[in-house]
Parts: C-alpha cells; structure tokens; sequence
C-alpha cells in the first residue's frame, strides 16, 4: 500500500486501518475515500465529517516587514490583517494571472502563515522567497512538519469543543467557550497535549467547520481523539467527497476554475484584489485600468437527469456552437441534478440563460444559474 | 446459480447463464468497489445487438465515467429498470438486485473466465 515514492501524511497508517482507498494528488498519497463519496458528503452536509488535509503547504512569513512583503506578494492587503483573522488572497504573476489561491492567518505571535494548494506548494515558496527578498522578512518553508485536521460540518462546533475539553485526552489551552465564540475566519492559537495548535474557522465544503494544525507528531492523537467523541463522532472523509462538496459552494479550484491564463475578475474574485492598498504589488500594473468587460467569466450551469458534465466537456450555445469548456462537474449528492462551472462570454452568462453541454457525444440541456449552487440554512 | 458458477470477464463484468441460451450481465463487486458511488447507469435498449467486446453502456460514479463492454455476443431482451432511479443498487447488491441486463445469446460465450482465474486477475 505505500508506494515510497510519494510523500505521505502522518496520518497515513491511519487511513490505512480505516481501510481509505488512495488517490495520488500533487506528489501525496492521500485518502481518496473511506466508504462511500456520498456517504461521505452527506455527513458533511448533515452532521460532520472529518478530513485530513496534511499535504496542503503551510508557508510562516516572519520579520519586521513581513507584512508589507505580502503586500508586494500578494493580491490582498495582508499588513492590515488583525491577529486572529485570516484572508482569502492569491498569488499573481506579472500579467495578472493567478498562480495560487491560498488563505494567510495572522497568527497571534504576529506571524503570518499562508496555507497553499500541495500541487503549487513548491511554485508558493519560490515565488515568496523571491518576492520577499528585500523586505525583512522570512520565509519558512513548515509542510513536513505541519498536519492538518479539518472538522465539517454543522456538528462540528460539537465536536472540536468536547474533543479539546476530552479531560482523558490531555489537556487543551482551547475550551468550549473560546471554540464557540470562535467566528469565521479568525483563528487562535493554544496548545493540545502540550503540543502547539491553531484552530481556525475556515474551510472548503460550503459548512461550517474547523481547520486544526498541529505538529505532525501530534496528528494521530488529535485524529483519534477528535474521532472519538461520544455519540456524534466525525465520519472519516476523504478527498473525493471534498471536490463535490466546494462544487457545491461554489468555490475555485486552483487547475480547474483558476489557472495563470484566469484573471481575478473573471473568477469572480476581482474583490480580493486590493488596488486601494499603497505600493506596488505583483499583477498591479497588469490588471491596474484594465478593460475586462469583454472576458469570458465563470458561471454555475444546473442540468437535469443524472448525467454529470464534467471538466473539458464542451459548453454549446443554443444554436450548437461551442462557446466553453466546463471546468468542473459533478451530480451534485445534495441537489439531486448535475451541477457545474465554466468560463462563458459575457452575453451567454446571464442566469436563465438555456445552453447544452456535450456529454461524451450527446448534447444535454443546462441552465446558467448564480452561484453558490448550495448554501447552508 | 451462486457467485462461484458465475462466468468473469476481464472488464469485470459477470455472466449468468440459464441453460436456454439466455444469459443475465452484471459487473462485479471489485469493479463497483473500485468505481466508487455509481450514479448512473446508461444501457442499451430492448432489442440491441451487442458483440462480445465491444462497448454497449456507460456506469458513472461520483468521479468517473467507465465504458460497460458485452462480454457476450446477442441480443438484449431487458434490462434492470429499477437502476435508473436506484443505481446505488449496482454498489450495494452487484450480483443481485444490481444486474443490469438480459442477452439472449447468438454465440456460446468465450474468453471468460471462473470464479477462481477472475480473483487471480483482481488480486494485484
């Protein structure tokens, strides 16, 4: 089962007594499901699941001006980012095309640390590193070191309380009270066993729910203790459910909604763009006055029947002309019809509009709705 | 007629045949298992001829599409209606409930294999 070619979460003999079916994803071995995809899903939707998301890439940014080096790095204003309090910001290039989506935690110590996709982990780091270079500031590479836990789901807030407060499970510098008034986005920072943690309300399923990072040596014990948890025990989710989950939400992702060839604004992203913020910054003078009215943009489409369009299918207009590529697709397990994404011209992109998707040689109809497909009560 | 006088193929479809010259088609629960979440089951129509080989349907997962290929040549003579509002049954009962459809053979079957040769031939 372990192929020594890829790198492997601390909580690979985990998985494997759990009985995971693996998926390689970015250079990891990663769980791609345990049970079932919708089993798995619906629990998130309904109760919680619990994911491990170790092979992310966790990046701490330090020093004097670490904050305007993001500033420069970055598309958002990260210097004016509270303790507590993460962001959702991208990494550009020079012409404005994105190389990353990533959130930055302002961590209560006033470090920064930027959790980054595993597939673009290494491209992150350099570019930080080069970005950076004549600020004061510090890069530190932390992924090896680093799990990440992930609770979704709206038992969630449940479950990270009683599994921090579990008195036989050691002991936690995060009670209940600080887990429940804990908003969404910010985080804070605590021990558990004695060994760091920050636990943050952030995620990529459309629920609510808690990130956990932890040393890697401590991953088993927080897993099995967060797993544990009398009478609303986490199901054990894997990565496949987590694809159809963000679907759903509506949420980029990096390679399939983002790419360096996707300006921000297209994605409908071009909010997390700070031109207000003073200085240069890595895409500015790309996107800067920039006319993107005639770019094509991401749109939900909603189908009927069972069958998925999915990514690389070919979005045809009314008259049968090839007018997109889905990016991403799937039968929504919450919906009950096919949902999925893709870039349209403009005047394809208004809701209602009627469209068909080329599903493997049969045109099937598809509706432009708004996105979020889902969004929670 | 129990999974172990069941015929195999290498595309991991099961056979059962009745001795008539009619014969029910199914895929196994190694290929269900590896398939994931089954969501919809395309299957040809009452009256199709399909050859042994060829590509007749489709089975799609929450993360995938598969080819379903005949693995005997003749004509379709029904096919498990039940699947396409429940073809979770494909996943939960492969060899039962789940079938998929009825051939009325123009061949003897060939190439498939026993019960024992088909689980040497998943057990990498």
């Amino acid at each position: 089962m372990t192929d020594e070619s890829l790198r492997h979460s601390p909580l690979q003999s985990v998985h494997e007594a759990l009985g995971a079916t693996f998926i390689t994803f970015a250079g990891w071995q990663m769980p791609a499901r345990y049970t079932s995809d919708l089993a798995e899903h619906r629990a998130v939707r309904t109760g919680a699941g619990i994911f491990d998301l170790s092979h992310m890439g966790e990046i701490r940014i330090r020093g004097a001006q670490a904050g305007d080096a993001l500033d420069y790095s970055l598309a958002g204003k990260l210097s004016g980012l509270a303790i507590g309090r993460a962001k959702y910001t991208l990494l550009l290039n020079e012409e404005g095309g994105i190389l990353d989506d990533l959130v930055v935690y302002r961590l209560p110590d006033g470090d920064y640390l930027a959790v980054v996709n595993a597939a673009n982990a290494q491209l992150d780091l350099a570019a930080l590193v080069d970005r950076t270079r004549r600020f004061d500031a510090e890069v530190i590479d932390e992924t090896a070191g680093t799990a990440l836990i992930a609770v979704q789901g709206p038992g969630s807030e449940a479950i990270v309380a009683a599994a921090l407060a579990h008195p036989d499970s050691g002991s936690s510098s995060v009670g209940p009270e600080e887990i429940g008034s804990l908003g969404y986005y910010r985080c804070r920072a605590g021990t558990f066993e004695g060994d760091p943690l920050l636990i943050a309300r952030t995620g990529y399923t459309g629920e609510d729910g808690f990130e956990l990072y932890v040393p890697s040596s401590s991953a088993q014990r927080l897993w099995q203790t967060l797993s544990d948890v009398a009478g609303v025990a986490p199901l054990p989710c894997g990565l496949a459910c987590r694809d159809t989950l963000r679907l759903e939400a509506g949420m980029p992702l990096y390679g399939h909604e983002l790419t360096t060839a996707t300006r921000p604004a297209q994605a409908g992203l071009g909010r997390v763009v700070s031109f207000a913020k003073p200085g240069d910054f890595v895409g500015r003078a790309a996107l800067e006055g920039r006319d993107g009215s005639g770019d094509p943009v991401l749109v939900g489409l909603a189908g009927q029947g069972r069958r998925a369009a999915r990514a690389g299918y070919a979005v045809l207009s009314a008259a049968g002309d090839a007018i997109g590529e889905v990016t991403s697709g799937a039968l929504s397990p919450t919906l009950g019809h096919p949902v999925a994404m893709a870039y349209l011209a403009p005047e394809f992109s208004d809701p209602g509009t009627r469209l068909a998707v080329d599903v493997r040689g049969t045109s099937l109809p598809f509706t432009v709705v708004p996105l979020p497909f889902y969004t929670r009560s | 007629m129990t999974i172990e006088d069941l015929l195999y193929s290498a595309e991991h479809e099961w056979l059962a045949t009745d001795g008539s010259g009619s014969a029910t088609v199914g895929i196994t629960d190694f290929a269900t298992q590896e398939l994931g979440d089954i969501v919809f089951v395309q299957l040809p129509e009452v009256g199709t001829e399909v050859t042994a080989g060829a590509v007749i349907g489709e089975v799609e997962s929450t993360k995938s599409v598969s080819d379903l290929f005949s693995p005997v040549s003749g004509t379709v003579t029904e096919i498990n209606e039940a699947l396409s509002d429940s073809p979770e049954l494909v996943n939960t009962d492969p060899f039962s409930q789940g079938w998929l459809m009825k051939i009325s053979l123009s061949a003897e079957p060939a190439g498939l294999l026993n019960r024992q040769d088909y689980l040497a031939l998943t057990a990498d």
